[in-house]
């Protein structure tokens, strides 16, 4: 970014602290750019001819008499089809040795949707993964994070859904990514020969914190791109949100402003909703679909970051490791996807709800029976089967490593009931169980 | 007016100098280039005032112009407002252009140019006052009374009345006369400040009619009043949108308004796409015909969002004042209180608990007291039952919102995350909840008189059920199936009979997701009669196997339409399973 012969300079600040600074300057907008000494930053507070800016690099080493010139305008990406395939920071210049991308300048973070302008998410994303697909099926136009604690292979599921979606754009969106998941995502994503549809904007761990602040915004104008203008199907990831949110506290608490839960700022809950209601579904086709994770500490999800999330998006998918099959499961439990009642049944076969409750709260069964056996009761005949029929469940369909289509995920359900109970034991409805019951077993 | 230039921007917060008078909630317009932004005093220092704009501030700059309003925020009161779907300042969104929201497109809450077939209900010489109905005019199948405006104080007489016929929303229909001899001209269109309550009633008396809302865990245990309120604390995902939508659908109102305030936006969706197709049973229409929506979602500016539930209060108070019964919901009003915290945090104002206002709790009661049963002046009577969603931070009840809410609500409806868990929807957890209203000896009465003689007697047995019940599953879960006698067994099934088939309601099945009280009756007999029976058993496994036989029935029963065939043999069948075991029906 360079400065233009015109634009004024100042060169003396009257206060510095960890991620902001303030100077004297005159007509200046509000979330307008400016360089600090080559770093950029943007005014977040003005009052009379004192202008505060968080400068996104951090202030290390930037001195009193440092050089301000302001850019005139909010933080903006050049849009167009050229984005497609190209690696970007966050600032959403080319890491990727690439030329810059031609395009419409657009503002970053710009306005909502009108709500009655949006379409009702109604197409199921299949991922093979039947602990998605059966328990929490996704929907084009939906949010939904992983909750997970940082020691579970979120990234990998995350790129292994991201590869099944068939979106016409995946956009990855990386906050303080380590440089070895950078590049696992470069590779899986290489090798499947998708290249061409991704777009990345990455700020790894080696970045400065507070410059994460523009991924998700950087992510979602060049989803809006594609969404709105070329009707396309986006898919934008985004890892990790506990660490965006880390940053924003960073900033308000240099700040001064007075911090609610966790030392969260006040207003965490609007900033994580003005990005994730960013997932929408056109009425013309296109949609933008948002996966986030959200790493825990010690699987709290009380804390604020979680919490704020959990009340934004469209439920959460919970890793979980599972002792007794030694393998990843989506845990039925704690997973929600808040969509899935428009798709299920519509996009699946009929049986689908009844079947995910059924097998669910047999499911719950068995953990009251573990719990028995745990505290030394005895066991009845159908604590025996449940069990049973939790450990297979588990294998064949709640872990990660499944892929299986719509049909065959209900019928190996069916499967398991069969082998274990009887139809009044499941529950469902008579209808269904004449229908699918396995005939002979 | 008074004018101004703005001397400082934190986010949605700027200070203005102004050259004259402000008042506290005055509106503004800030001139951001050409695009006015509208915003509101929330406080003034000096020469100086805070005002919370509705909109985003980006480029805006120290020294652009502001221009004072003299009214504080109103919303626009007449036919049409049914069916709308308005942003939280009453803005129409479907007039809006264009994908996304711009900055500044402010839309007519009405139609213009709708004209309406008038029917006068006074007579020249009356003596009116504010809310008196002149006549009325007929909005969907509403008859919209046309009042004297809220704004008027004292008494009128009424020197000019339109005649039969049709009107445009601006032509004069009436002229009244006040004490001094000045003439006051009306149209079909007034306007109301939205943090003011509308008084224009004679006496608010205690609720008493019991309001059937179809939901069984509300109506068989912990049942709602006409004019009552009722609010629904619970983590995230434990139902409350579901509920809220749920009632919306299926509860006794005349108009329903719907508050989506700082939610999800594709939830409001779901409401514009279902509502226009579903029918109403009460009036063979659709849904959306007695609906009308305030989105003002997470992602539209926060300041409205605080706008919206006030909004939403006003126009019920003005269809109140029309002698309807009005079911108003807000999602979230916990949004609205961090979009009040917001606030008071950028304007470095001492905080309170978790960071809140200090009067957060005064702002909550105050609002809540807004609804209610009331007399109006003609005789006639009307009411607002308002129930709050509630989304307590970390699920912890012991925040500051649930709490003041807790102190301003009549009704709660405690959402558990266990329930919710274990998917036993609705998750209204049916031994913490609480209906205040069961201790007023007017509405007991009301109950045995309009709905059922032991309604009152049957909703206090099975409270009873349902805390031995999980006081027999805790023994159980202690000293394990052996350690506790058979009848421990058979406690706790009953109570789970109860869970199943009464509580447990499937909000997304054609049949379950709406019982009318007479099914409510049936089906809440024959669980008590399950209940009170005698059985023999051999062994707690025999209990454990028969009465999910039973509980399998009965959810088909559930399931199938009321009276029909299906319905007719699932009961044939409980009542053979019940020949199995049963010994004698106690009384
Ligand atoms: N009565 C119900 N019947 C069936 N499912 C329900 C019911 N209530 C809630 N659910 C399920 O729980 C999910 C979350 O409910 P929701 O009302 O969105 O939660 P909240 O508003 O409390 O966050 C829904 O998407 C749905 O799957
Ligand atoms: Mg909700």
């Amino acid at each position: 970014m360079e400065t233009q012969a015109f634009q004024k300079t100042y060169t003396k600040l009257t206060q510095i602290t960890k991620a902001t600074c303030t100077l004297q300057a005159a007509d200046v907008g509000y979330d307008e750019l400016a360089l600090v000494n080559g770093r950029l930053a943007q005014v977040v507070k003005i009052i009379g001819n004192n202008v505060t800016l968080q400068i996104f690099g951090g202030t290390e080493g930037v001195p009193n008499n440092a050089e301000v010139t302001f850019l005139g305008k909010a933080p903006t990406l050049n849009v167009s089809d050229d984005l497609a395939g190209r690696f970007f920071n966050a600032y959403g210049q080319p890491i990727d040795g690439g030329p810059e991308v031609e395009g419409l300048e657009i503002e970053i973070g710009g306005p909502s949707v009108n709500p009655v302008q949006r379409m009702k998410p109604s197409n199921m994303i299949f991922t093979g993964i039947a602990g998605i697909d059966l328990n929490n099926s996704l929907v084009s136009g939906q949010k939904i994070p992983f909750f997970a604690d940082p020691d579970q292979p979120f990234n990998q599921v995350m790129a292994i859904v991201a590869l099944r979606a068939k979106a016409d754009k995946i956009i990855l969106g990386g906050m303080g990514l380590t440089n070895d998941d950078y590049l696992f995502f470069k590779n899986v994503f290489d090798n499947a020969g998708a290249l061409d549809r991704i777009i990345s904007f990455v700020n790894t761990t080696d970045d400065p914190p507070v410059e994460r602040l523009l991924i998700p915004d950087m992510a979602l104008t060049a989803a809006e791109y594609f969404a709105v203008e070329k009707n396309e199907t986006v898919l934008v990831l985004l890892t990790d949100m506990t660490l965006y949110a880390d940053a924003l506290s960073i900033v308000s608490n240099r700040m001064d402003q007075i911090p609610s839960k966790d030392s969260m700022p006040g207003s965490l809950y609007s900033d994580l909703a003005k990005i994730y209601e960013k997932a929408v579904q056109f009425p013309k086709g296109g949609s933008i679909t948002i996966i986030a994770v959200t790493t825990l500490s010690g699987g709290d999800i009380t804390h604020a970051i979680p919490d704020n999330t959990g009340y934004i998006t469209e439920g959460q998918l919970f890793l979980r490791r599972d002792t007794d099959i030694a393998k990843v499961i989506v845990d039925p439990f704690r997973s929600l996807s808040r969509l899935k009642q428009n798709v299920i049944g519509k996009d699946t076969r009929g049986d689908h709800a009844q079947v995910m409750n059924a097998a669910i709260k047999l499911y719950a069964e068995a953990a009251n029976a573990k719990t028995k056996l745990e505290n030394g009761f005895d066991l009845t005949d159908f604590d025996e089967r449940s069990l049973n029929f939790a450990k297979q469940y588990s294998n064949d369909l709640l872990a990660i490593d499944v892929n299986i289509d719509g049909v065959g995920m209900l019928d190996q359900a069916w499967k398991l009931f069969a082998t274990y109970f009887t139809p009044a034991e499941v529950g469902i409805k008579k209808e269904l169980v004449d229908k699918y019951w396995p005939k002979e077993n | 007016m008074t004018k101004g230039v703005v001397a400082g921007i934190i986010a949605n917060l700027v200070m203005v100098d102004v050259d004259g008078p402000v008042a506290q909630n005055e509106i503004c317009f800030i001139k951001l280039k050409k695009v006015p932004l509208m915003a509101e005093v929330i406080k003034v220092v000096g020469e100086q005032a805070y005002v919370q704009v509705f909109e985003s501030t980006r480029n805006l700059r120290v020294g652009d112009t502001v221009e004072f309003a003299g009214h504080m925020l109103e919303a626009t009161l007449g036919p049409g407002i049914l069916s709308k779907n308005y942003d939280g300042l009453q803005n129409d969104l479907n007039k809006m252009e264009g994908v996304f929201l711009k900055r500044g497109d402010y839309t007519n809450p009405l139609e213009v140019d709708s004209k309406w077939d008038f029917k006068p209900l006074a007579n020249v010489g009356d003596r009116v006052q504010a809310g008196s109905w002149l006549g009325e005019v007929q909005e969907n199948w509403i008859a919209h009374k046309i009042m004297v405006p809220f704004k008027l104080n004292g008494k009128f007489t009424l020197k000019t009345l339109a005649g039969p016929g049709n009107y445009s929303l601006s032509d004069t229909i009436a002229v009244l006369v006040d004490s001094d001899g000045k003439e006051h001209v009306v149209t079909m269109v007034q306007k109301w400040p939205v943090k003011l309550a509308i008084r224009a009633y004679t006496a608010k008396p205690r609720p008493f009619k019991m309001m059937e809302t179809g939901i069984r865990t509300i109506d068989s245990l912990n049942p709602i009043v006409e004019g009552g309120t009722g609010f629904t604390p619970g983590p995230f995902g434990t139902g409350k949108t579901v509920l809220q939508h749920a009632l919306s659908k299926h509860a006794e109102a005349d108009m329903i308004i719907v508050a989506a305030c700082g939610e999800r936006a594709n939830e409001v969706v779901e409401i514009f796409t279902e509502f226009p197709e579903l029918d109403d049973p009460r009036t063979g229409r659709k849904l959306m015909e007695r609906t009308t929506i305030i989105a003002n979602t997470s992602n539209m500016p926060v300041a409205a969002r605080e706008a919206s539930v006030y909004t939403a209060m006003t126009i019920a108070e003005y269809y109140r004042s029309m002698g309807l019964k009005i079911l108003l919901l807000a999602d979230s009003t916990s949004r609205w209180a961090q979009a009040l915290r917001e606030m008071s945090n950028r304007m470095e104002e001492l905080p309170g608990p978790d960071a809140y206002p200090m009067d957060l709790p005064a702002i909550i009661s105050n609002f809540y007291s807004r609804a209610g049963y009331v007399f109006l002046p003609n005789g006639t009577t009307g009411s607002i039952t308002f129930i709050g969603a509630v989304s307590p931070a970390g699920g912890n009840l012991k925040e500051p919102v649930t709490e003041s809410t807790k102190k301003a609500a009549r009704c709660f409806y405690a959402l558990s995350q266990q329930r919710a868990d274990s998917k036993r929807y609705p998750a209204v957890d049916p031994i913490d909840s609480y209906s205040k209203y069961l201790e007023y000896p007017e509405f007991i009465e009301y109950l045995s008189e309009n709905i059922s003689p032991d309604w009152l007697e049957n909703l206090l047995f099975a409270k009873n059920l349902l805390v031995r019940g999980k006081e027999a599953y805790e023994q159980i879960n202690i000293l394990g199936d052996d350690g506790v006698p058979l009848e421990y067994h058979l406690r706790f099934w009953k109570s789970e009979v109860f869970d199943y088939v009464i509580l447990q309601q499937d909000a997304f099945d054609h049949t379950d997701s709406s019982t009318p009280i007479e099914r409510q009756k049936y089906m809440m007999k024959i669980v008590i009669d399950i209940v009170k029976g005698q059985y023999d058993f051999d062994s707690f496994d025999e209990v454990n196997i028969y009465f999910r036989r039973l509980i399998n029935v009965l959810k088909q029963m559930n399931y199938s339409e009321y009276m029909s065939d299906d319905f007719k043999k699932f009961k044939v069948e409980l009542d053979e399973i019940l020949q199995e075991r049963i010994v004698a029906v106690t009384a």
